[in-house]
């Protein structure tokens, strides 16, 4: 992977080649796992987002379902370990887009993607990549909390299982790191046994968050992650957010304007054409597109003159 | 608008009432109906219960009410139904199961739409041919390349015919349960990085389990009730035996060989077929709550 990687950079434009260059170096760290990620906790002079490594690229992609070109010529690079929200109005492609990326896409009869997809500099569309592990690499919460009908415990190992981690004690340690990240070990250690679904919504997608982070993902994609839950639930996946923030390279659909720019450093706004495509209208710092959006569509949306 | 808003109740109308009549009738028919063989059953069984204590009945490892002396023990038709049908089944559950995970979770719609309707087809096809096939087709394959002494009349041909003839039902039942496990479960497991073997042997089938237990058991209540096939195909040799090579004598088969005959009503033979009967419809009924009562215990929440 990692000399595929650099073949693929070496190949790139000379711009690009350093980016991607930079997003690879950015992948092996990650890899690194808790400690260079306390690390990198600790030092909080990380670079303004923008400035960032890229995690994912696109260039000129477009989605099509049949026919039905769902995304048009999407070109943009999502700053690794940096929180993006993704916002526009319904049916807009903010759902496709975000799938794009871990190729749940795959799963639609009818469905291909056209342009370049690259993760870490990876080209992600490649007959060579794997998608079982490019799924773990990229990790997905989705919109309804859908918890395996398995137990607590059982929902975290679903993935170390698969990957092939067969210790109890090595499974024990990541149910609990990863409940813990996921700001929910408190409430269930003493019932860890209990089915999954038998929690509240707002636990569920906190128990569906650490499942995510047991795959060890360097990239997690979140699906409207709050628009099932309570306020209350809703502050608490917030917080949740920028936190990982610091850590993973997160990607959020949100239909929530002031969500969007309490957790996210980057916005991209999309916007369906009159074809009903979706194509990206803007991308930029969160605070630039909510206070001096370059487009009008934008400034429009933001301000709810349409959604 | 008083004239309108009382001009009368619609429901209380004239057509409404004959609809509802109708409709009512129906029903009743087929209600009276289960009632009415019931009632035959029970009633004619007593008779039989009051010639043969219902002990010797169910103990009794001795079938023999044509000859003399004659012998009522049932156990010999009971252990050659249980035969038949548990071939049929060892057949049935594995390759109605596959086919069930390969239609909802592998096979591209068009693939999709010419193998559920063939599948249909062979539901539809009349047990008497599958009896036919057995006998004249399954027994000499199986005596030329496997069992070249066994017997033309055998429990083993008649279990597998009767086993792909129940394929149907198990597959049919066992891909509505696979396709009601919600699309978020699915993708829950795919984002996480499984397989779609993983996704269907470990998300999909346990989720659907408690419907995959009903098919299952639902398919082996037909293979019991199954009457034509081993009439046909399994011989009439009520025989307690677990040797599928032999031949024997299913309840079901048993009931058309008296029916069939010269049997004079009010005899012991006679009223066998009503206790024969009754017993098959309390094995059938059995199952069927059986299979009821498991789709609620084991029935997932997801």
């Amino acid at each position: 992977m990692t000399h595929q990687q650099t073949e693929h950079a070496n190949n790139g434009m000379a711009p690009e080649a350093s980016i991607t260059a930079a997003a690879m170096d950015g992948a092996l760290t990650a890899h690194d796992g808790a400690v260079t990620a306390a690390v990198g906790a600790a030092a909080p002079e990380r670079p303004p987002a923008p400035d960032r490594p890229i995690s994912l690229r696109t260039e000129n992609m477009s989605l099509y379902y049949g026919d039905f070109r769902a995304l048009r010529d999407i070109t943009v690079g999502i700053p690794e370990r940096t929180v993006t929200a993704i916002i526009g109005a319904s049916g807009c492609g903010k759902s496709s887009f975000l799938r794009s990326f871990n190729r749940m896409n795959d799963l639609i009869p009818n469905a291909r993607i056209e342009g370049i997809v690259e993760m870490s500099g990876v080209p992600i569309y490649d007959r060579r990549v794997d998608v079982a592990e490019l799924r773990r690499a990229v990790g997905m919460v989705f919109q309804r909390p859908n918890p395996l009908p398995l137990s607590i415990y059982e929902n975290i190992a679903y993935g170390p299982r698969r990957r092939g981690v067969r210790n109890r004690a090595d499974l024990d340690g990541i149910v609990q790191r990863c409940l813990t990240q996921a700001a929910l070990w408190d409430e269930v250690k003493d019932k860890l046994k209990q089915p999954g679904n038998e929690l509240s919504g707002g636990q569920q997608q906190r128990l569906c968050i650490a499942r995510t982070l047991a795959v060890e993902p360097d990239v997690i994609l979140m699906d409207e992650p709050c628009s099932a839950l309570d306020p209350a639930s809703t502050l608490r996946i917030e917080e949740l957010m920028q936190e990982l923030g610091h850590e993973y390279t997160i990607l959020v659909v949100t239909h929530n304007m002031q969500q969007a720019a309490r957790v996210s450093e980057m916005t991209a706004f999309l916007n369906m054409a009159e074809d009903r495509a979706g194509a990206l209208v803007e991308f930029g710092p969160t605070s630039e597109i909510f206070t001096n959006p370059q487009e009008k569509t934008t400034e429009d949306y933001i301000t709810g003159r349409f959604s | 608008m008083a004239t309108r808003l009382l001009s009368g109740n619609r429901a209380e109308r004239g057509g409404e009432m004959a609809i509802h009549a109708v409709l009512l009738g129906a029903s009743v028919i087929s209600i009276a109906t289960t009632v009415g063989i019931v009632f035959v059953l029970l009633s004619e069984s007593l008779r039989f219960f009051d010639l043969v204590s219902v002990w010797d009945f169910l103990t009794g490892t001795v079938w023999t009410p044509l000859f003399r002396p004659a012998h009522f023990g049932v156990l010999p038709l009971v252990a050659g139904t249980v035969l038949v049908a548990g071939i049929a089944i060892i057949v049935a559950a594995p390759v109605g199961l596959f086919t069930a995970i390969f239609l909802s979770e592998y096979a591209p719609d068009r693939f999709r739409r010419i193998v559920k309707p063939m599948l249909e087809i062979l539901a539809g096809v009349p047990t008497v041919v599958y009896g036919y096939f057995a006998l004249t087709f399954v027994t000499p394959l199986l005596q030329r390349w496997l069992l070249p002494d066994m017997i033309i009349f055998n429990a083993l041909s008649a279990g597998l015919v009767m086993g792909v003839m129940i394929i149907p039902i198990v597959s049919s039942l066992t891909e509505d349960a696979m396709l009601a496990v919600p699309r978020s479960l699915r993708e829950a497991a795919y984002a996480l990085g499984a397989t779609k073997f993983e996704v269907a042997t470990r998300v999909v089938t346990p989720a659907a389990l408690s419907g995959i237990v009903a098919a299952v058991i639902l398919g082996l209540s037909r293979a019991i009730g199954e009457t034509m096939l081993v009439t046909i195909a399994a011989g009439a040799t009520p025989r307690l035996t677990l040797n599928p090579t032999e031949s024997v004598q299913t309840m079901t088969a048993y009931i058309v060989q008296v029916s069939f005959g010269e049997t004079p009503q009010g005899t012991p033979v006679y009223y066998t077929i009503f206790s024969v009967g009754l017993l098959l419809f309390v094995m059938t009924l059995a199952m069927n709550i059986l299979g009821q009562w498991v789709v609620r215990r084991w029935r997932q929440a997801y």
